[in-house]
């Protein structure tokens, strides 16, 4: 009984000490105790011709907010991957896109992903939308030596703020920089190599209080945009049918819209490009 | 020097096994049970907010009597074990059977290793994605491939462990409970059904039984079976009401082989505005919905 006076008190057991032991309801503060090397980050790199993923944008409607992405990923002048995906739902009411190094992005995006729901079973119940978007920041600030490296990962963070009202700005979006500072952003943004051009679609086609069909437009045509001007972005991909990924986050909670739905928005959108190339 | 009291290592296992069952003995009881879509936990609890049933997984649930602060270790072990292990694996790769094994060796080291003995109950318990087989009749021990079945796992404060196809009920006086939801029990039964036999025993047990427990003093959640992913879900108090009120029709209906003990059950609900009178002392305040 000598060992009751020391933290290893605990048996030697299928469930190590480290799980028994008090603590906090984040997942990445527990991996980085319990199993540091789960955690991304922190490791060495060498090769410096990785995937990379490219635009995503997110606008405000009437009904909460709409997140989507391009469907292509480059290595370099090559197409690394045609229906990569890059838009993702985080929780039940809020989604992430990702722009930058696709593997340390994607890894990212699962632990995040795993944080809100570690969180949210812990505590019984859920993180509000700033606390999320906080949380996000300072993942980014620990992949900071990674993107110092040149892998930077860039996400965007879109939700339903349930703690206000439908109508009254619920939807909100927060970008990111490397060093994993955050910032709210009014109405639209995009990040990723073709955001400068979907940015300035936005600023052309948003319209404050759109209905979702509307605002799911608006982000095609905002893709479309950045893929006519930027080599890295892919467009809609009638030949395969792939088409940009579309997730919308309202009172309801996230959605992801089916092929279907963003198929015939996107057909539709190309068809008008045929008559008017600029939109 | 001092020598210490002798005492045989039967009457000192024997000494915290009594100690540990006197704990346990105290509190309410939980009833956890399978039916048509799903698993179903039930426990009598009177606070809204420390829950004695909790999500762990996609397709794993833990219900646990006891000590709070100590099954609240073991909950949050199990979180942490299961979300470390899909994160570095699959999430496919999180079973029940691995969750209760990992219990069931740490509260077997505790028992035969600590001063005291943990004072708590667990049922760890997994719904499959389809049901292969029927779920065996009473009595009956052919079971269904892994993975086609439910599974309940109940694991006591010495790191026993048991296999339940059909029914659990543990912590406080379980004798009562469990005798009255053996004659209930009906394989592949309705959410409604199940739910009010399973109110029905909680009733049979505890101080002044038999007694009608409303949806007030109940905690109730579900692992559904069609659902994809997380498949917890807690039943709030307005649709407790629903499936408890004698007219229940409700969205979850008896399989379509009908039940025969069904109708039996539904004579007998839980009235659903009794009153805390109704439910003695125990209930002193009830949380409002």
């Amino acid at each position: 009984m000598t060992d009751r006076d020391s933290g290893s008190n605990w048996p030697i057991t299928a469930v190590p000490a480290a799980y028994l032991t008090p603590g906090g309801a984040s997942f990445t503060e527990f991996l980085a105790k319990a199993e540091p090397q789960l955690l991304p980050g922190g490791r060495a790199y060498g090769a410096d011709q990785m995937p990379h993923g490219t635009t995503i944008v997110a606008l405000t409607c009437a009904d909460g907010v709409v997140l989507a992405g391009d469907r292509r990923a480059t290595m370099g002048n090559l197409i690394a991957q045609r229906d990569i995906e890059k838009v993702f739902a985080a929780d039940s009411h809020s989604a992430i896109g990702i722009a930058g190094t696709a593997g340390l992005a994607i890894e990212m995006v699962r632990l995040f992903k795993l944080e809100l729901e570690h969180y949210e079973k812990i505590e019984g119940v859920r993180l509000s939308l700033d606390g999320k978007a906080n949380r996000l920041g300072a993942m980014i600030r620990g992949n900071l030596g990674a993107a110092m490296q040149g892998l930077a990962v860039v996400p965007l963070f879109a939700g339903f703020d349930i703690d206000r009202l439908p109508g009254a700005d619920a939807g909100r979006i927060f970008s990111y920089d490397v060093t994993g500072g955050r910032y709210e952003e009014q109405d639209y943004y995009a990040i990723g190599s073709g955001s400068m051009f979907a940015r300035s679609a936005l600023k052309k086609r948003y319209e404050r209080g759109a209905t979702l069909p509307d605002a799911v437009r608006a982000a095609i045509e905002a893709l479309y945009d950045a893929a006519d001007d930027d080599s890295a972005t892919g467009g809609p991909d009638l030949t395969r049918k792939i088409y940009p990924l579309v997730i919308a986050v309202t009172t309801t909670g996230a959605r992801r819209l089916t092929d279907a739905e963003v198929g015939a928005v996107a057909e539709e959108v190309v068809a008008g490009r045929m008559v008017n190339p600029g939109g | 020097m001092t020598m210490p009291v002798y005492a045989s290592p039967e009457q000192f296992m024997r000494d915290r096994s009594e100690y540990a069952r006197k704990g346990i003995g105290r509190g309410r009881s939980v009833v956890v049970t399978t039916y048509q879509n799903g698993v179903l936990f039930v426990a009598e609890n009177h606070s809204p907010t420390l829950h004695k049933v909790s999500e762990i997984y996609d397709r794993i649930g833990l219900a646990a009597v006891g000590r709070y602060n100590e099954f609240e270790n073991l909950r949050t072990a199990g979180i942490r074990l299961a979300d470390v292990r899909g994160y570095s694996y699959d999430r496919r790769d999180v079973t029940a059977r691995w969750l209760a094994n990992a219990y069931a060796q740490t509260l077997g080291s505790i028992f035969s290793e600590h001063q005291k003995p943990y004072e708590v109950e667990l049922c760890v318990a997994e719904v499959a994605r389809s049901v292969g087989e029927p779920v065996p009749a009473p009595g009956e021990t052919r079971l269904g491939a892994p993975g086609q079945r439910d599974q309940l796992y109940r694991i006591s404060f010495d790191g026993s462990i048991v296999e339940e196809t059909r029914y659990i009920v543990m912590g406080g006086a379980t004798e009562p409970v469990a005798s009255s939801m053996e004659p209930l029990f009906v394989a592949g039964w309705g959410l409604d059904a199940a739910l009010a036999a399973a109110v029905k025993s909680l009733g049979a047990g505890g101080e002044g039984a038999p007694r009608t427990l409303d949806s007030g003093q109940l905690e109730v959640a579900v692992l559904e079976r069609t659902v994809p992913e997380r498949t917890f879900r807690r039943l709030e108090r307005a649709t407790l009401d629903a499936l408890l009120s004698p007219e229940a029709t409700g969205a979850e209906q008896p399989g379509p082989d009908g039940p025969p003990g069904s109708e039996a059950v539904e004579q007998h609900p839980a009235d659903p505005q009794p009153g805390a009178t109704a439910s003695t002392a125990e209930a002193p305040e009830q949380p409002e919905a």
